[in-house]
Order: C-alpha cells, then structure tokens, then sequence
C-alpha cells in the first residue's frame, strides 16, 4: 500500500540498534575534539572513493579497452592493467612517501634520506610493465591462435 | 578492473527513457553496470576475507592500545574518556620479549596487505550505492546509514593509518584517540554487516545457491578476465604490498626488500648504532650541554628520598645485559639488539624499594614528543631484563638512541622506552 512505513526483519532492526548505540559511544569521543574535520574525514572518505577514485579508475580501464579494441588488441588488456594498476596502488598507499610531501619531517625523525621512494616506485613501475611486456611477447603467438579461433564480435 | 560504467547509449531508447531510473545511461539501472565480474561470489571471496583479516587487525589494535598501559597513568593515556571502551585492559606483559613486535608488525603489514582487498571489495558493490528505491523498509534504512559508518569508518581507520606510519600527520586531531575511537565506530557497523551477511557470502562461495543477485549485470561486456583472474589480480596487489612492506621488521637484507616502506631499504647508520632510529635527538629537541657528561644527572626518587647519578657513577653500579628489540607502533622493528646497563628494579632498590620493585614514573629531557614523559608498570621494572642502558652493541648509546641513558624494557611499546632520561620516580601511580 503506498504510504505504509515497512518495518523489515525486527531482529535486523535489533541488531542494527545495538550497533548504533556503539557507534555513537565511540562517535561522540571521535568527534570530542575536531567534529567537523572528524565529520568530513568519514564521509568525504566515502564520497571520494565512491564519487571520484571509482568513476576515475573505471574511466581509465574503460578508455584502455577503447584503446586496444581500435587497434584490434583487445586480448593486451591485462598485459596493460595489471602493471598500471598495481603501479597506480603503490602510488595510492605510499603517496606521502614519494611525493616528499613529508620529506623535511621524515629526514629530522628518522635521520633516513627522504628522497628515495621516487625513485624505487619508478623502478618498481618499470620492472612492472617491462615484465608484463615480455610475457606479452613471449605469449603473443598463442594469444594470436586464440583470437583466430574466437567467432567474429557480433557488432 | 571490469567493463567501466559509463556505457550504453541505446538511441531507440532515449526518448521514452528519459526520466526513467532503468534507463541504462544512469547508474541508479542495473544495466548501468556492466563487468562481467560482479557477482555474489566474488564479493563474497572478497568479504570473508576482509572478516578474517579486519577481525585480526582489531583484535591486534586493541592489544596494541593495552601495550601502552593507558590505565597506569595519565601520561600514557591518550584517551582519558574511553569509559567502558578499556574494559579489556589488563596489565601488558614482559613476555614474550617480542610479543609487541609481533603484534604490532602483524597490525601495520597486514592492513596495508589488505588495501587492495578492500578497494576491489567496494567495487564488486558499487552498483548497490545507487540502487532504486533508496530503502525497501525501516530495517533497510538503517542498514544502509550503517553502511555509510561501515564505509566510511573503515576508509577512516586505513586511510589514518596509512598516513601515520608515514609521518603525514594531516588528519584532524591526534592520531591515537582518531585511530582508537575510530576502530570502535567502525568496528561497531563491521560486526552487523558481519552478522548480516556472513551466512549469505559462506552460501556463495560454496555455490549452494544459483548467481540470481543485483550484483550481477543484467547486461554484461564481453569479458577480459574471468573472476578467478580477477581475484589473483586483486592477490597480487596484496602480495606486492605485502613483499614491500614485511621487511622493515627484520634487520640485514631483508629489511632492503621493503623498498617503500618508511623503515624499509637501508639502515640510517653503520656500526653498533646504526640501526633504526624513531625520533633523532635533533626532532626530539635534545639540547647537547643539557645532555654532556659534565652536566647531565639522572635523579632517582623513591621512598627513602633522591639521588642524583652521574653517567660515571651509573657505569659503575652492577651492569647486565639483555638482547631486545625496538618495536614501533608504526608497524616497524628491529632485530633484537644487545643493551648493557643498570636493571630498573637496581635503580628502585636504590630508592628504598628493595624486595618490591613498583611502578615508576619516567621523564626525558625531550622538547617535544607525546611520550616525553612515560610510566611503566611494576612488572616491568620488576623484569630482569628491564635496564636503563648506557650501551648498545658494544659501544656508548649514541644521541639519536638516547645518550647519555635510555629505558628498554621487554615487549613494551617503542615509545615507552624513554629516550635521554632525566628522571625516574619510583612508586606506585
């Protein structure tokens, strides 16, 4: 009937009470001081993640697959993302690190040399896709069979 | 990973579809979302993981809290409200010598080893962000609210962490009460998400039940990869986190293997101070006269009343040797390291407190640090193994290490091992 409140499953309901009732115990001591910043710390981790780092990473992959599908090389997709992706997520975690943004701090505490992370990620990333590249060429004559075999796309 | 979204323009569609929630164009449609990798069993491998390993990352948490004694003193406690969220708290033991390492190495490691098993987790999900009608029934509203908590607390305490180890201190407040009360927030929506869908995802990996779900395209793309594929690569992202990270808990070569890690690559000296350093002298604010032979005096006070000790004179009371580590909260150690020194329970039998060694109350020449003042707990002074050590390895404690004196007590949290004391005071807090 339109209008009429559904409840759901009351021992959903029940659960979810009690996991509020925690969340805001601890809630209230995460927000004692800074609540605003607290506030936007969690939601804007959700949003950006959902709203702009999801959106852009599937983006990416969707203009890659454009890519390969115009020069017919469809089958290179994962000789292409698994080094990008996984260069893109060092990056993510250890962004500090090799943008130097921390640099002055982290030379003072730990009298360790700051300059280092770019240029290990950028090895890292290259090591990545010379890898990936060489499986490519070394599987490039069965991925070629492969393709032959498989029924013309239906466009 | 997967077909990207933003797809499907169906020309002989538009004009009657405009408005319509189904019109694929927009993500509130099922058929908005097209890899061919969505699926119950996919998020499902995906989410028994993230509960086996967000179960050992709280867990070891909240043993890293307890390690700092927090309910000893004020000084420890960075959380002085926590109420009922210390009930656990227990006195943190000397035993294993390497129990915080242990624990504090699989906390860090394994949370930054699980960032790709979260991404590709909130991904295999995505669609349900947008899915029509926002809440079927009350009971639905609120799982949906506390998935925000779910989301966005979990994103919180990663990201938090992440920032932490890597000295990035951009966050809104101080990291241990942000960390802590954050992990009970969200913690609090991962155990009923856990009750909620636990049975559902062991259903789906067993494949007991047909692939009939919303997170399933109604329209795939042809695919590229298939789900197994799709879940190495997620491992692998896992695993190369992980190979780049584990080393900066040991020392030698393999520590050169944690090549992003902020302790990871190389040691900052040569010879028997050359290893990993928390804080230098330098940002700790130590001023070098304060620290100098002829100047600096360690003030024991206890119940018979002080003594003041020279460096000199502490060299010559009875001197014994332990092999321990130093364990960050940052989720880095070394290899145990051979201290020589005074035994703290020495320093309280010189204060009168013979045969019952109690708790002490002890304060750096430090400027700046959270932790320039710290108390340990009597069965910590009590240990053998616990000294206020003058050497390492063989040689004079350098400043970075904390010359002229400096605290190591077995198992304790880093930053309990006060660096360049001043002062020690013997009783109980």
């Amino acid at each position: 009937m339109r209008g009429r409140l559904v409840i759901g499953s009351p021992l959903q309901l029940l659960l979810l009470s009690c996991s509020f009732a925690l969340a805001a115990y601890a809630g209230v001591r995460l927000a004692a001081g800074d609540w605003f910043g607290v506030a936007l710390w969690v939601v804007g981790a959700a949003v950006l993640h959902d709203l702009v780092l999801l959106p852009l990473y599937a983006a990416a992959d969707r203009a890659l697959l454009r890519g390969l599908d115009g020069a017919r090389r469809r089958e290179w997709a994962m000789y292409v993302r698994v080094p990008a992706a996984l260069s893109g997520l060092l990056l993510l975690v250890w962004f500090p690190l090799i943008s130097s943004v921390v640099e002055a701090r982290y030379r003072s505490a730990t009298g360790l040399p700051p300059g280092v992370f770019l240029t290990r990620w950028l090895l890292i990333t290259a090591v990545l896709f010379g890898g990936s590249a060489l499986l490519l060429v070394v599987r490039l004559p069965r991925l070629r069979r492969a393709a032959k075999r498989r029924p013309p796309a239906v466009h | 990973m997967g077909r990207a979204p933003f797809r499907g323009v169906f020309a002989a569609y538009r004009r009657h579809m405009r408005d319509d929630p189904r019109d694929p164009r927009l993500p509130t449609s099922p058929g908005f979302w097209r890899s061919p990798l969505r699926g119950p069993w996919f998020t499902s491998v995906l989410g028994l993981v993230l509960l086996a390993g967000i179960t050992v990352l709280f867990v070891t948490g909240l043993l890293s809290y307890a390690a700092y004694n927090p309910d000893l003193s004020p000084v420890n406690d960075k959380t002085p409200d926590k109420g009922i969220l210390g009930f656990y708290l227990f006195a943190w033991p000397t035993d294993p010598h390497w129990l915080y390492r242990l624990n504090q190495g699989v906390h860090v490691t394994l949370g930054i080893t699980l960032i790709p098993v979260l991404l590709a987790k909130l991904w295999s999900v995505v669609p349900r962000l947008f899915a029509l009608p926002p809440a079927r029934s009350l009971a639905h509203a609120l799982e949906r609210i506390s998935l925000l908590l779910l989301v966005g607390g979990g994103l919180f305490e990663f990201v938090t962490g992440v920032l932490n180890v890597q000295l990035d201190y951009v966050f809104p407040g101080s990291f241990y009460p942000l960390h802590f009360y954050g992990a009970w927030v969200f913690f609090a929506a991962f155990v009923a998400h856990a009750l909620l869908k636990t049975p559902t995802a062991l259903r789906s990996v067993r494949r007991l039940r047909e692939e009939k779900s919303d997170l399933v395209s109604p329209r795939p793309a042809e695919p590229t990869v298939s789900r197994r594929g799709a879940l190495w690569f997620v491992g692998g992202g896992s695993l190369l986190l992980f190979v780049t990270t584990v080393g900066q808990n040991f020392g030698g070569p393999l520590r050169r293997t944690a090549l992003l890690a902020p302790h990871g690559g190389g040691e900052p000296g040569s010879g028997p101070n050359g290893f990993q350093i928390n804080k230098t002298a330098a940002y700790a604010g130590i001023d070098s006269a304060e620290a100098a032979e002829d100047a600096w005096r360690l003030v024991v006070t206890g119940r018979t009343g002080t003594v003041r000790l020279s460096r000199a004179r502490l060299a010559e009371l009875p001197l014994h040797s332990s092999a321990l580590p130093i364990a960050c909260v940052e989720g880095w150690s070394t290899p145990d390291q051979w201290w020589r020194g005074v035994r703290l329970r020495d320093l309280a039998a010189l204060v009168g407190y013979e045969d019952d060694p109690p708790d002490v109350f002890v304060e750096s020449l430090q400027r700046h640090g959270a932790f320039r003042k710290a108390a340990l707990r009597a069965n910590q002074v009590a240990d053998p193994r616990s000294l206020l050590a003058l050497y390492v390895n063989g040689e004079d404690l350098s400043p970075d290490h904390g010359h002229p004196a400096r605290i190591i007590v077995p198992a304790a949290p880093g930053v309990l091992n006060t660096k360049w004391v001043a002062r020690m005071t013997f009783g109980d807090l």
